[in-house]
């Protein structure tokens, strides 16, 4: 079988390894390895958060009720389709389904994409709402209530937060984009599939970074 | 076994051999490369370029403070001195140094890979500190930055009016480099070691680098976030640091150190890896404790996340706070302690010779020891109130890094140049520049122990008419610091043309990186090995436990594994 591969894609097995084995070993490992990369790279932002939290917890609890929590639930339940959808295209790619790889993982954009575009409707809103930092924020809501000086930080992490995941969102659509491409042009079969499942963990990952990002920012109205 | 089925490697080649530096000379086949032992040469190239910048802002400095008052340079532009000094030494120099050029090097060789698992990576990480340090290049000419290598907020943030982002887009693309150079050993070492190459087999230098890469791995990102910050709040003028708006500057010390003090070990735990190569070799001994070597700097990588807040003795902490980093940074000093007895243990009823690299090693250790006390003195916090911010601590941290790194570096460099050039460099400088560097080294940091101690503070410009003695002691130390450091890179690049051809081993040392030709060929071996002993199994190499030929990696099954001498005649020829 590792024979008819080597066939298949010339540069496969790459030249620095023994065999596919070695190589599929290697770059998952990589690819974790890179993830918790990831994990510190958030990290700093919400320990900022939580600890401005403590500090000021009218303030925050304030910054979250400004916060549209419908929308960030929305695009929960959207981004965690795409997951499922991105979870579909592994599997096919495990079976060697080209077909069932393309179509899940392109719904699986889709999803992306709405989430955001969902989340720049937010973003407009927020400036309608005179929260964004240094641009317009006012001290006074449209309904008429003071806000806190404070409210201020909890918007900039919010900013920050949901910009950076807005990235990795990016990243990973342009990733799943081209394991797409590649699956449609037959590069991917049950023994070389490897990419698939990498761009899989990249997804989730950042799947799971908002799984934390929205509790964090939408749903301690509370002080 | 009889010789002549002993595949005899002659020290002198009659035809020239395809090696991975004449394999192509075309500048295109330098910057396209994939081949690790190229980007380690590119890497060497720039981060010795770096070396010398921040070297050119050490002099200054140095001749500023040769008298008491503020006459060479204004105090502003010593503030960029210092800065410039330490953002360079530390972020394009110390960090990357043996990691990425040494470390690039040897790692597969050592462990009988190819190349190390994503040679692409590996070119960009070289793309991405060179394009890091345009920024910061580019942050020094349009007139440099004057916060401290440190960055400290709000000063950094809201009132510096110097090139503050420019310089933290550097650092940030430089981190980057970092993080996929530590990604790429992590996976090569636990993917791509030959059959037989367990890790209880693991050179003690792959056991230091992964430390240091996990290191890189897990502390770096925080500082690409923290500065990230640093520079939202700069550009956009938004609250998250600013006291003024509710923000809490000590926020942005606790994340800086929180990637810093790891970023300490980064720069001294691969000066670990170098020494105990290099003093196994030069000992004709197997490295003492080889568990407690590896596991030690694997515990040095632990503990360094857990030590951060003495940096933040006299900034505002709770005194239970303090007590608690304190005693953490107690424990450093263990794993640290038990590098240096093992060392010195392996020394011990060793043949010991004192060749260019072990003057280097030794002198590592000495300078290292002394660089670990004061830090024993530093993290004991009564003390640390009376000594924090003076020379003591500049002293301190010169000795871990400048006395510790940058000698090991120069060990490693002198240990695996005959490997990388296939040539020799005349011992003589060698052992000349590694005294001179001993000595100028320690004229120059040793007086500041004692101006620190009488309460010197550091980054000043001028000083007190008492303090004119052990400053001139420094700067003329620093003299001969900077003429050590200038003869290895003369000696070394003439070797490279005239040097005397090294063979494949000169040193005798054990290590797969030495059974293959000098320069190795592109693809390192012909045929992946079968590792079938330890790493330092010195004690086997010959009959007499002396100067013989290296063993030649025998089939598998003919060794006797397990410390027992294998009965082989040598000949010579």
């Amino acid at each position: 079988m590792s024979q008819l591969t080597a066939l298949e894609h010339d540069s496969y097995p790459a030249e620095q390894f023994e065999d596919t084995q070695q190589q599929s070993l290697a770059a998952t490992l990589g690819m974790w390895t890179f993830l918790a990369t990831e994990v510190l790279f958030f990290g700093v932002l919400f320990t900022g958060f939580y600890m401005y939290r403590m500090r000021w917890p009218d303030a925050f609890a304030d910054g979250a009720k400004d916060l549209k929590w419908y929308l960030g639930g929305i695009n929960t339940a959207v981004l965690l389709g795409s997951s499922y959808f991105v979870a579909l295209a592994v599997e096919a790619a495990r079976s060697g389904d080209r077909r069932r790889i393309v179509r899940n993982l392109l719904i699986a954009i889709a999803l992306g994409v709405m989430f955001i575009g969902i989340k720049f409707t937010e973003y407009g809103i927020e400036y309608h709402d005179h929260l964004v930092p240094s641009l317009n924020f006012s001290s006074v809501s449209p309904e008429g209530q003071p806000r806190a000086t404070q409210e201020q930080i909890f918007m900039t992490y919010y900013f920050v937060m949901t910009g950076f995941h807005a990235l990795h969102m990016i990243v990973g659509l342009c990733v799943l984009a081209v394991i797409a491409f590649f699956a449609r042009r037959g590069k991917f079969s049950a023994a070389y599939h490897n990419p698939v499942e990498i761009a899989g963990l990249y997804w989730h990952f950042v799947d799971l970074v908002w799984v934390f990002v929205f509790p964090t920012l939408y749903l301690l109205r509370h002080p | 076994m009889t010789t002549g089925t002993v595949p005899y490697i002659p020290a002198v080649e009659v035809e020239e051999r395809e090696t991975y530096l004449n394999v192509s000379g075309k500048i295109r086949s330098w910057l396209l490369t994939r081949d690790h032992k190229r980007i380690a040469l590119l890497y060497l190239i720039s981060i010795t370029f770096f070396f010398f910048i921040g070297g050119a802002a050490a002099t200054l400095m140095r001749l500023e403070l040769m008298t008491p008052a503020r006459d060479l340079v204004r105090p502003e532009t010593y503030n960029r001195l210092f800065t410039i000094h330490g953002v360079v030494m530390v972020w394009f120099f110390l960090i990357p140094a043996v990691p990425t050029t040494i470390g690039n090097f040897v790692i597969p060789l050592m462990i009988g890979a190819r190349d190390l698992a994503f040679p692409r990576l590996n070119l960009a990480s070289w793309y991405l500190f060179v394009f890091g340090g345009c920024f910061t290049v580019a942050a020094i000419v349009l007139g440099g930055v004057d916060t401290g290598w440190t960055f400290y907020t709000p000063y950094s943030s809201v009132y510096s009016n110097t090139n503050v982002v420019l310089t933290i887009v550097g650092i940030f693309i430089t981190g980057f480099s970092s993080i996929f150079t530590g990604i790429n050993f992590i996976v090569t070492i636990h993917t791509m070691r030959a059959p037989g190459m367990y890790w209880r087999r693991l050179p003690l230098f792959c056991w230091s680098l992964y430390a240091t890469s996990c290191i890189l791995v897990l502390a770096t990102p925080v500082l690409a976030m923290t500065v990230t910050l640093l520079a939202i709040e700069r550009i956009f003028h938004v609250p998250i640091f600013d006291p003024n708006r509710g923000g809490d500057p000590l926020l942005f010390q606790h994340l800086f150190w929180f990637y810093s003090h790891p970023a300490v070990y980064v720069m001294i735990v691969p000066g670990f890896a170098v020494v105990s190569e290099v003093v196994a070799c030069f000992s004709r001994k197997r490295v003492f404790g080889y568990w407690f070597v590896a596991g030690s700097s694997i515990a040095v990588a632990f503990i360094s996340f857990l030590v951060w807040g003495h940096h933040l003795f006299v900034a505002g902490m709770s005194m239970y706070g303090g007590i608690v980093f304190s005693f953490l940074s107690f424990t450093v000093a263990v794993p640290s302690a038990i590098k240096v007895f093992n060392w010195t243990a392996t020394m011990y009823n060793g043949s010991v010779s004192l060749k260019t690299p072990m003057l280097y090693a030794l002198g590592f250790i000495g300078l290292f020891t002394m660089g670990g006390l004061t830090g024993v003195f530093l993290a004991t916090l009564a003390v640390d109130v009376h000594l924090t911010d003076t020379y003591f601590i500049v002293a301190h941290f010169h000795y871990i890094m400048v006395g510790g790194m940058v000698t090991a570096f120069l060990a490693g460099i002198h240990f695996w140049f005959p490997k990388a050039t296939g040539k020799m460099y005349p011992e003589w400088a060698g052992r000349i520049a590694a005294g001179l560097i001993f000595f100028g080294f320690n004229l120059t940091f040793f007086p500041q122990f004692i101006l620190g101690y009488l309460g010197m503070p550091r980054r000043y410009a001028g000083y007190p008419e008492e303090f004119h003695l052990l400053n001139v002691m420094s700067s003329a130390g620093a003299s001969i610091l900077a003429l050590g450091y200038v003869m290895p890179l003369v000696y070394l690049i003439w070797s490279i043309k005239y040097g005397k051809d090294a063979g494949p081993n000169p040193w005798k040392a054990m290590g797969m990186e030495w059974t293959v030709p000098s320069p190795p060929p592109k693809e390192n071996f012909t045929k992946i090995p079968v590792v079938t002993q330890e790493a330092y199994a010195y004690h086997m190499m010959t009959p007499q436990g002396g100067d013989g030929p290296i063993l030649p990696p025998a089939p598998p099954g003919e060794r006797v594994e397990g410390g027992k001498p294998v009965d082989v005649e040598w000949s010579k020829q």
